[in-house]
């Protein structure tokens, strides 16, 4: 699709607790972001009104920038000097975001195909239904009365295939009558995307009682995944149905120059483009207060997952819930009295908007940070699989190396690029704690370049690129991304203080070292600046190149740096207090982490 | 601009409160406008519907699906009993004759010639919604529910476990910084709602179970506490559904923290009042905080309806919410517009707290809180 011309554009993205705008402008021939403002969401009581809380946030940026945008409840356009703008548009995950259920014939086939298809839809899966789930008939059908989604996605069957294991789960769902989350009394809005010889019986069954639509089948074959007729279907359900229940929804619609979209879906959009444009395997995280998403796009294939109860403030207790303590503990450079870091959370779940006021506190933060990052990957890479179920064709070679259908597409070694996003990550007071983050929840491994956005502005990107890509990729490229440097990981163990890797740096800066075994340094290499890597592992260590090979390539500086990392994978930290204390001290003076570590 | 907006929890002698109370699913409205209703009253009422069973025909009887509806003895949408034959085979030789009965009472739901599945629904089950808090009925939403108006005293809690309940108002501990034993509550505190000073263990929490207190009002609790009356580690603070035997609403926080002195004294004020509270908490989107309402016997005073808020400014009372002084009670000394270093090295909004003996201290507003009246 041809961009629409456009030189002043006003994005915006309703949060649960915040609207943040945008401005983006044409400064020369370069998109720009160049104002921001926000207000707090007015989707609730006292307000209930959306607008309301995207009309502040907009006049916020109007008082910045000087331009005038509003007049009255409305916005300008086209833009015309330094008054109105040429487009509006909006995200939006108020009021919790989209919540689906879904239900597929078989579990690990067509279920999955189901979650995948909700999640990159931009929606949080509530359960996921499936004819050979481990719940009997009544279990199921209680299991949708309880749950009040937004929306339902039935799959099922291949082409051809079953039709009384997917007319089984219509049944199941007509007979528990789900009711919609918001708008008492109207139609739950359900797609079915399965075998399209079950679709008369399925209209049959769920037709009168539910509003339902049938679209092409997401798994028409074992093969063949076919995600995006459905994914349009949640949207434009999405659009017009779910949303018009939400309060105000109606005149921000009215509103915006192109569909609103879910929050999430948006981000996906341009890490996807981010993907395609650079030729590379990306993963994408953002950490928020109640839920961690990840993105990832590897063999060109993208995936998102929501960890719904994985952040730092709401769910800050089910971080340490689902972890343990221990693993929390692993991460902090002090002792703490378990009762006292306990309450500390729980006060931290209770009261989220509070931030860290010691160091102490951040770095106790930034640990559970870890922990959430960790298991949101873990989860991400249980369903960022390829597709189950496939028949292979299969050498003598294929049956020693015991691969199977189904392994998670997510390879360390192949990803080329991290973006981080969410408060802890964005805003860490120094970067490196940022990059350190990173390299410690999700285990690089060789190189690996590292980046955060800036003002979490991938959403409003997202649906700018739906409209005009090239506004939207220039304004992510100049102002979004905030390169953090690059991560050399080695991967591979030995005993402390082994021969590791001889690094040689040239261009940017001049390095020619061997680093043993079980070291964290960081190297100055500026945003923009480049350097040529020679790095020659020792043996049983792989940088990329495999085992004991050398590699030479090209790495990209950052407001970090280079961050060499010879701790070696699977990274393993002493279990003994004093141990850990000592070596979490020594890399956090190596890197010069936190201000302060005087104990 | 010396002033910002820091939502706190309200503590006020005076306000109107307004309850939505609305069904899950439509139903009827059994009050109209103007009427005056008790917490107890029913306002609204529907018909839950039953639950539904499964019976795999095909596999009872060894059928194919597409026979199924050939072998029912009952229909679709026929009443069935517990235990009636609702299909059977019809073998050469009678021997071998297969019923299938009915697991409970109610309705054939459906017969599938598709899965050889049939769905039986129990009878539905009434849910009567009651009004939860004194007052009057203000507007009825048709089918749904109404909205109950009262003028009442009002406080919040930061954080509670368990849902409604009503009782009479009783102050237990002997002030705000008081630790409650487990002496302190007794079988005369059956129906009460105990108001407590700075924490209460375990123990004390399970006298009061024992004693059927309807709620406790606590300064704080230890989070080890929270896991055993649950029985797990709460993960995220939506509550209100738990069963524990009472209600229990903490005010400040977790920990053994002294009960701000104004929720303190105007509970204490209200001593052998009845009142209506709730431990429900959401702290997502469309927060819920617990509460305690305490009808006046007089129309609402200056406090205004409830959710009306403004924002933070110099001289109000605020709370500090976080370590290092967490718990500590001071007053807005001034409101420093620009961003300022703190000890992790960001830069953030912060405002000046004056504490009681005079000293003062720099802290981010996002670690502060209003005392709301």
């Amino acid at each position: 699709m041809a961009d629409r011309p456009v030189n002043v554009v006003i994005a915006t993205d309703c949060g649960s607790t915040t609207t943040k705008a945008i401005l983006i402008e044409k400064v020369g021939d370069v998109y720009r972001q160049t104002f921001r403002g926000e207000a707090p969401t007015t989707v609730e009581a006292p307000f209930e009104d959306v607008t309301k809380g995207v009309l502040n946030s907009i006049q916020e940026i109007e008082e910045l920038s000087g331009r005038k945008i509003l007049d009255g409840e409305k916005i300008i356009t086209p833009a015309d000097g330094n008054v109105g703008v040429d487009i509006y548009v909006s995200t939006s995950s108020a009021g919790g975001g989209l919540q689906m259920m879904v239900a597929g014939a078989v579990a690990a086939m067509t279920g999955e195909s189901a979650q995948r298809c909700a999640l990159g839809g931009g929606a949080i899966v509530m359960d996921v239904l499936a004819s050979n789930d481990g719940r009997a008939g009544h279990e199921k059908i209680e299991r949708i009365r309880q749950l009040r989604p937004d929306m339902m996605l039935l799959s099922g069957g291949t082409d051809g295939g079953t039709i009384s294991h997917v007319v089984e789960m219509a049944e199941y769902i007509s007979a528990a009558d789900p009711k919609p989350r918001l708008g008492i009394g109207y139609k739950l809005p359900i797609i079915f995307a399965g075998n399209k010889d079950a679709a008369p019986r399925v209209q049959e069954i769920l037709g009168e009682k539910m509003s339902l639509e049938v679209t092409d089948n997401i798994r028409p074959t074992l093969e063949r995944e076919n995600l995006m007729p459905a994914r349009h279907r949640i949207h434009d359900l999405f659009l017009h149905h779910v949303m018009q229940q939400a309060p105000g929804y109606k005149k921000l619609i009215a509103m915006c120059g192109a569909p609103i979209i879910p929050t999430p879906a948006a981000v996906g959009d341009i890490i996807e483009r981010v993907a395609k444009k650079e030729q590379i395997n990306v993963l994408g995280v953002d950490i928020g207060g109640a839920t961690t998403d990840v993105f990832s796009v590897f063999q060109k294939i993208f995936n998102r997952t929501v960890s719904a109860n994985l952040g730092m403030s709401y769910s800050i207790s089910n971080v340490l819930a689902e972890a343990g303590l221990d693993n929390i503990m692993r991460w902090v450079p002090f002792d703490i009295d378990e009762q006292d870091l306990r309450n500390r959370i729980k006060n931290k779940m209770i009261r989220p908007t509070t931030i860290p006021f010691t160091v102490d506190e951040l770095m106790i933060e930034q640990a559970i940070a870890r922990e959430a990052l960790r298991l949101a990957l873990a989860q991400h890479k249980m369903l960022a699989v390829g597709l189950k179920g496939v028949q292979q064709e299969r050498s003598i070679s294929d049956a020693f190396a015991q691969t199977a259908s189904g392994q998670t597409l997510i390879n360390m070694m192949d990803l080329h690029l991290v973006i981080g996003s969410g408060g802890i990550l964005s805003h860490a007071p120094r970067r490196v704690q940022s990059m350190v983050m990173m390299t410690d929840s999700y285990q690089l491994e060789g190189i690996t370049r590292l980046a955060v956005d800036s003002i979490f502005m991938m959403p409003h990107l997202g649906v700018l690129a739906t409209v005009n890509e090239r506004a939207a990729t220039e304004a992510f490229e100049h102002d979004c991304m905030v390169y953090l440097g690059t991560c050399i990981s080695p991967v591979g163990l030995a005993k402390e203080g082994e021969k590791c890797v001889d690094l040689k740096m040239s261009g940017g800066l001049n390095v020619n070292e061997s680093i043993p075994f079980g070291e964290l340094k960081l190297y100055k290499l500026d945003v923009g600046k480049t350097a040529k890597l020679e790095a020659t592992p020792a043996r049983g260590f792989d940088v990329g190149a495999g085992k004991g090979k050398p590699l030479t390539t090209t790495i990209h500086g950052g407001v970090g740096g280079i961050l060499v990392d010879t701790r070696g994978r699977p990274l393993q930290l002493p279990t003994d207090k004093k141990q850990r204390v000592a070596v979490l001290t020594k890399w956090a003076k190596a890197l010069d982490l936190y201000p302060e570590l005087k104990r | 601009m010396a002033h910002a907006y820091t939502p706190g929890l309200r503590v006020t002698e005076s306000a109107v409160i307004r309850k939505r109370r609305i069904l899950p699913i439509q139903g009827t409205v059994m009050v109209k406008v103007g009427q005056k209703v008790t917490a107890n009253d029913v306002v609204a009422r529907a018909e839950i519907p039953g639950k539904v069973h499964t019976v795999n025909i095909v596999n009872k009887l060894s059928i194919e699906a597409r026979e199924t509806s050939r072998f029912m003895k009952k229909k679709a949408s026929e009443v069935v009993k517990k235990d009636e034959v609702i299909a059977e085979n019809n073998p050469i030789i009678k021997w071998f004759k297969t019923q299938v009965t009915s697991p409970v009472d109610g309705t054939i739901e459906s017969v599938s010639d598709v899965t050889g599945q049939v769905l039986l629904r129990e009878p539905p089950k009434p849910l009567n919604l009651l009004a939860y808090i004194e007052g009057t009925v203000v507007e009825v939403i048709d089918r749904e529910g109404v909205v109950i108006e009262c003028p009442a005293a009002f406080t919040q809690g930061i954080f509670g476990i368990g849902g409604e309940t009503s009782g009479i108002i009783e102050p237990v501990a002997k002030g705000p910084d008081a630790e409650l034993t487990p002496a302190d509550v007794t079988p005369a505190h059956a129906g009460k709602i105990l108001i407590g000073g700075r924490h209460a263990s375990m123990a004390v929490i399970r006298r009061a179970i024992e004693v059927k207190a309807s709620a406790i009002v606590i300064g704080g609790i230890h989070d080890k506490d929270l896991r055993e009356i649950l029985g797990k580690d709460l993960g995220v603070a939506i509550t209100g559904t738990e069963n524990i035997g009472l209600t229990l609403i903490i005010t400040e926080g977790f920990g053994s923290i002294p009960m701000a002195r104004k929720t303190f004294d105007l509970l204490v004020g209200k001593k052998g009042r009845k009142a209506s509270c709730s431990g429900a908490t959401q702290i997502r989107a469309g927060v819920i905080r617990p509460e305690i309402v305490i009808p006046a016997d007089h129309a609402g005073g200056p406090g205004g309806p409830e959710g009306e808020r403004t924002g933070m400014k110099p001289g109000d009372p605020v709370r500090i919410i976080r370590e290092p002084m967490f718990g500590r009670l001071g007053a807005v000394k001034s409101l420093p517009p620009d961003l300022t270093a703190i000890p992790t090295e960001s830069h953030v909004r912060v405002l000046v707290v004056t504490f009681p003996d005079g000293t003062d201290a720099v802290i981010p507003r996002a670690n502060v809180e209003t005392i709301e009246g």
